[in-house]
């Protein structure tokens, strides 16, 4: 029961279109970092959606922190993605908001008080690098800079598990490392990271596991070769 | 289950001891999104005017034509008040026992005054208010007969007013009873189905509110799509997301009801010189009045309903088909 993320023998298709992800199985323990590659239209972003329950299996089993999320009624959803920091390439920010304004969303919808609210979004400016920034607005930002206050947004509330789908698509390669070096310390303080991303260069340089998927499965050499790490690791 | 990183308890701990308690939660929670949605509306005050006028105009009409009705009503009800009917004496009754006979009248339930008045003295209000006292002098007789002239108490029904006066036209004394009142009837008959159909117009405007209101809060919704989509993707209550939109509801009802009773007013007190001369030419002293108070509280009631509804269905339609793409 030390994984977070538990797939099992999972499907996924999109209403009439065709299979996008067929039988994959894979963990993510608990506390862990891994990265998911595979080329474009391989699924990644799929996998992620349905960790987040942005989509929903259409055969196999997700379980995230031991809840089957089939079992997510729709109006428990909301609850259940509280659980969960997403980020996407687009880093999908409100441009009429300051980047304060936008790190502490996840805070005001869980009723946080003003102080406490200003503390932490802080806190996680800091963390970012981006607290002399916190009264400008995104779109006077750079990309990397979006990225970040997005990154800020979705770790602000300290969620156990955090999901990335390439945040680092826009940047250059100094900006994507320093990206990846800020989810190798929020993992070092006990979030379990998922981050889809198609730089494989950038990745084989880091310690962390590697889930390769391909075609809409996992890569059978790389399946076993991560079955060993998984237990390893439990 | 326990992590191997020490930093975690500690921040889940910290976490717990400023979690605010429920009722703090809500208070916070609607203070924000009413502070929010007012700055949201007071940054395009224009198109916040032009609903609000939409919905203030459509709520002025039936409380406008209600104020009208009420106006009428009461206008009838002192007219009745100064409504009497007439006795008409055979010639062979004395003075005396009409006296008597008025005196006996008066003391009957639902009569609240009765007044005898002989054949001299009619002939003598007669001749001064006539305008005919030349032609009278030029008779023999006096042909006016001696009048009980009986107030029938206001407050009582139409039914038992009549019921008295066919009573009091079979007295012995009495030759003729005779109360004007059959336009009064129709006065009534008219306002009871102005009153259906203001009721009936009312009802359809409610609809028209609902509709304006629901269209302005979709456009709300399509226009603030991307920052549903994030609220979702955070895992906003649906509450959460919907809170905003509802609040927006009421402003514009609240607003909406606010101009509303301005325009009744506007309109009563451009009326009332005209109504003043008209109830003069009915030797009625009703003045016309605004809203009441009642009345009042209804159209911001039905402001903050109607305002407060139409949102709600737009949001249930709309926000569910909104979701987070990546």
């Amino acid at each position: 029961m030390a994984n977070i993320v538990h797939f099992h023998r999972v499907s996924h298709r999109y209403d009439g279109g065709p299979q996008i992800i067929s039988d994959v199985s894979f963990t993510l323990g608990k506390g862990e970092m891994a990265f998911l590659t595979g080329p474009s239209g391989a699924g990644k972003s799929t996998l992620l959606r349905l960790t987040a329950l942005l989509a929903r299996a259409t055969a196999g089993q997700v379980m995230v922190e031991g809840r089957n999320l089939a079992e997510i009624k729709r109006s428990q959803i909301p609850a259940f993605r509280r659980q969960i920091g997403v980020i996407f390439q687009n880093p999908s920010l409100l441009n009429e908001r300051t980047v304060f304004d936008n790190v502490a969303l996840p805070l005001l919808i869980r009723g946080h008080s003003g102080d406490d609210i200003g503390r932490r979004v802080r806190a996680a400016l800091d963390a970012v690098g981006l607290l002399p920034k916190e009264k400008a607005y995104p779109l006077t930002l750079s990309g990397g800079e979006q990225q970040r206050v997005g990154i800020a947004r979705a770790v602000v509330a300290k969620p156990p598990l955090l999901l990335a789908d390439e945040p680092t698509g826009n940047l250059d390669p100094q900006l994507a490392m320093d990206v990846m070096a800020l989810f190798m310390r929020f993992n070092e303080v006990g979030v379990s990271v998922l981050v889809a991303t198609h730089a494989i260069g950038l990745v084989s340089r880091l310690p962390h596991r590697v889930i390769h998927i391909d075609h809409g499965s996992l890569e059978e050499r790389r399946k076993a070769a991560l079955m060993d790490k998984t237990h390893d690791f439990s | 289950m326990t992590s191997a990183k020490p930093g975690k308890p500690a921040k889940s701990a910290k976490r717990v001891a400023h979690q605010p308690s429920w009722l703090e939660k809500a208070t916070q929670d609607h203070v924000r999104a009413i502070s929010g949605t007012l700055a949201a509306l007071a940054r395009r005050p224009v198109g916040t005017l032009l609903t609000a006028f939409v919905i203030g105009i459509t709520l002025a009409l039936p409380a406008g034509l209600n104020t009208l009705v009420a106006n009428l009503g009461q206008a009838g009800d002192s007219l009745q008040g100064s409504l009497r009917a007439s006795l008409f004496l055979n010639d062979d009754v004395s003075a005396e026992r009409g006296e008597t006979l008025a005196h006996d009248i008066a003391r009957r339930p639902g009569v609240s005054a009765a007044r005898y008045i002989s054949r001299e003295q009619a002939l003598e209000e007669f001749r001064t208010f006539s305008g005919f006292g030349e032609a009278l002098d030029l008779l023999k007789d006096n042909p006016l007969p001696a009048t009980i002239v009986v107030t029938p108490n206001a407050k009582q029904l139409q039914v038992r007013t009549e019921a008295l006066l066919k009573d009091l036209s079979t007295l012995p004394e009495v030759a003729q009873a005779k109360l004007d009142e059959k336009w009064l009837q129709r006065l009534y008959a008219i306002l009871a189905l102005v009153q259906q159909a203001v009721m009936m117009i009312a009802g359809a405007l409610a609809l028209a509110v609902l509709i304006v209101v629901g269209n302005t809060i979709r456009l709300d919704i399509e226009n603030r799509r991307d920052e549903i989509e994030v609220m979702k993707l955070i895992g906003a209550p649906n509450s959460y997301i919907r809170r905003p939109f509802l609040y927006t509801g009421l402003w514009y009802g609240f607003t909406g009801g606010i101009l509303a009773c301005l325009l009744v007013e506007a309109g009563v007190i451009s009326l009332v010189e005209p109504a003043r001369v008209l109830a003069g030419l009915y030797d009625s002293q009703a003045t016309l009045q605004g809203l009441s108070m009642n009345a009042t509280l209804a159209v911001f009631a039905a402001g903050l309903g109607l305002g407060w509804l139409g949102a709600f269905w737009a949001v249930s339609r709309h926000l569910r088909h909104i979701e987070p793409a990546s």
